[in-house]
């Protein structure tokens, strides 16, 4: 059986402005085989829930690393679980959420309850890797929808045009 | 340090220059105004030339000011000093005693829309930041472009009025560190010199332009030249200094390989002639740094510094710079914006429209996107893709880089620094 492409939305959070990560994530979760919507960095929480409303991704992936991820990926978490169309989308965290060096996992009870997924350890994409791999043999096959096929940058421009 | 009173930094960086200083600086911000006072005192009292920075945090950066106030009121952990969520005069009094004609500060942040942070230096009296149009812009958000541009006009306006011939606001040009690493140095160079003419249109009194450390120095040495030149040509008979940054992307692992990134980089600075040099700590790849660990780095690099010194009077540089006609591309790319529009703003917006500027790698929306870098395997950063640029070079039709390419780009510099860090433990 061939899995269908996941459509995974890539961000940073609203106050971090690292790039290199996300371009990163990108390239890795292509070569994966997995199509991305790349938002980039410093996405405000009201841009990122009207994204998913308006691609509905199967995954959304945040990845921060300026200290301020703890907060902010809940913030934006809980604002993406407002609405009840993102009940079922899993949404991961990772990076560097934390300014004192402290492992992720200290922040994972806080970011759960805002509705975050799961929580990775910093670097560990083998784990995403295998979390969007259970995802993908989960999802229902031949569902592909349009929005996966929008390519990834023409995406983000039209949405900064419509702003 | 000491500076005869009354010239802010502009006036200090010029005495040092005359002195044949090369002045360092670390990169510092803390939220509690306590910490932010100890920070920059430690910083003052080190044994270097030394200037003050105030960093400001990411929330302050990108205008949200309500969740400054909030973590400030609940005491949540900052990036950063939050200059416009604490009173006034808490600033002042932070910085009473420290800030003066012999300590001045910088005020650094990557505001796109920096309105708020100019009008707070002023009511405090803080004239030195850092910034420009594309370079707090394209790097760090989604500010459109053209938003960057109004807003920066407004402040390097505001910046102009309240400079007085005795104290010029200094704007320092981060178009040198695009991205932090992997743009190639001619448009780094390029970059800096548009927004320094920018900067000069709006009549910002004195200025500096960066260059960030890259993946070689021979490299590094040939686009300090053709900065230089560049100033020379371009913006004669200004204030303007070049400041250097110890390497801006991913860094090494190991305090020896760390150390013996920031003592290149300081090698660079003198070699290539900048008048400041911005530092990073050993402990940068593991958490923010703190005052001990900024002072440990001003302090090597000042040792550094004179050590290279010694070596430039004695006739001995460590390097040849190289000669990839450097120069020749960014005065190309710096040619072809200045001839869209007289207004230099205007010709920015127009330029990355087209594709006539365009930074690898740059996932903001108002740029082309179609550039892309690569680590030569002699260490040199290159094209890989030039996409529209006025220049010559490689327009592959297909997937320039991978992931795994990417990765091992990104840690070009911190894996070859902690192997020989290694290798000689």
């Amino acid at each position: 059986m061939t899995l269908r492409r996941l459509h995974v939305l890539v961000t940073g959070t609203s106050s971090d402005a690292h790039t290199w990560n996300l371009m990163y994530l990108q390239l890795a979760l292509e070569e994966a085989g997995h199509d991305v919507t790349n938002l980039g960095p410093c996405v405000p929480d009201g841009l990122l829930t009207e994204t998913c409303v308006r691609l509905r991704p199967d995954t959304l992936v945040i990845s921060s690393v300026n200290g301020h991820g703890h907060t902010d990926a809940a913030r934006a978490a809980a604002a993406v679980r407002y609405d009840p169309r993102h009940d079922a989308m899993p949404i991961i965290v990772g990076g560097l959420l934390g300014t004192a060096g402290d492992p992720n996992a200290d922040h994972t009870p806080a970011l759960e309850a805002a509705g975050v997924t799961a929580v990775l350890e910093k670097d560990d994409l083998p784990k995403l890797m295998r979390l969007l791999a259970e995802i993908r043999a989960a999802a229902p096959a031949a569902a592909a929808t349009a929005a996966a096929a929008t390519p990834a940058a023409a995406a983000g421009r039209e949405l900064e045009g419509a702003r | 340090m000491t500076a005869p009173p009354g010239t802010g930094f502009a006036g200090a960086i010029n005495n040092t220059r005359r002195d044949g200083l090369v002045v360092v600086q670390p990169r510092m911000g803390f939220a509690e105004p306590s910490a932010m006072r100890a920070g920059l005192v430690a910083v003052r009292d080190a044994r270097a030339t030394t200037v003050g920075t105030i960093t400001l945090d990411s929330y302050t950066r990108v205008g949200d000011l309500h969740s400054a106030r909030t973590a400030v009121r609940t005491r949540t952990r900052l990036n950063g000093y939050p200059l416009c969520t604490h009173p006034d005069d808490t600033t002042r009094s932070m910085l009473s005693e420290v800030y003066g004609p012999g300590f001045p500060i910088q005020v650094r942040h990557g505001s796109a829309r920096p309105g708020h942070i100019i009008e707070a230096m002023a009511r405090i009296g803080l004239d030195a930041t850092e910034g420009g149009p594309v370079s707090y812009c394209l790097p760090y958000g989604r500010t459109p472009l053209r938003s960057a541009i109004s807003e920066w006009s407004a402040a390097c306006d505001r910046l102009a009025e309240m400079s007085t011939p005795e104290r010029p606001a200094h704007l320092e040009s981060f178009g040198g560190c695009m991205l932090g690493q992997m743009c190639p140095p001619s448009l780094l160079v390029a970059i800096a010199v548009l927004e320094g003419l920018f900067f000069a249109q709006h009549g910002v009194p004195s200025i500096s332009l960066s260059y960030a450390q890259q993946t070689q120095p021979e490299q590094d040495l040939e686009a300090l030249a053709a900065l230089r030149r560049l100033i020379d040509e371009l913006l004669p008979g200004l204030d303007v200094h070049v400041v250097l940054y110890t390497y801006m992307g991913v860094f090494p692992r190991t305090r020896a390989g760390s150390s013996n990134l920031l003592d290149e980089s300081a090698r660079i600075a003198v070699f290539g002639g900048a008048e400041r040099l911005i530092v990073k700590t050993v402990m940068e790849s593991v958490r923010i740094p703190d005052v001990a660990d900024n002072v440990a780095a001003v302090e090597r690099a000042e040792r550094e510094v004179r050590c290279s010194q010694q070596m430039r009077a004695a006739g001995r540089p460590p390097w040849t710079p190289s000669e990839s006609g450097l120069y020749e591309e960014a005065r190309t790319m710096i040619d072809a914006v200045r001839s869209l529009d007289p207004d230099l703003g205007t010709a920015l917006h127009i330029a990355f429209r087209r594709g006539l500027l365009d930074v690898p790698y740059c996932l903001h929306p108002d740029t082309q996107g179609r550039t892309r870098s690569r680590v030569a395997p002699d260490g040199r950063l290159e094209w890989a893709h030039v996409g529209s640029l006025p220049i010559d070079g490689p327009r592959p039709a297909g997937h320039a880089v991978g992931a795994q390419e990417l990765t091992s780009m990104l840690n070009y510099v911190a894996d070859r620094f902690d192997s020989t860090a290694a290798a000689v433990r």
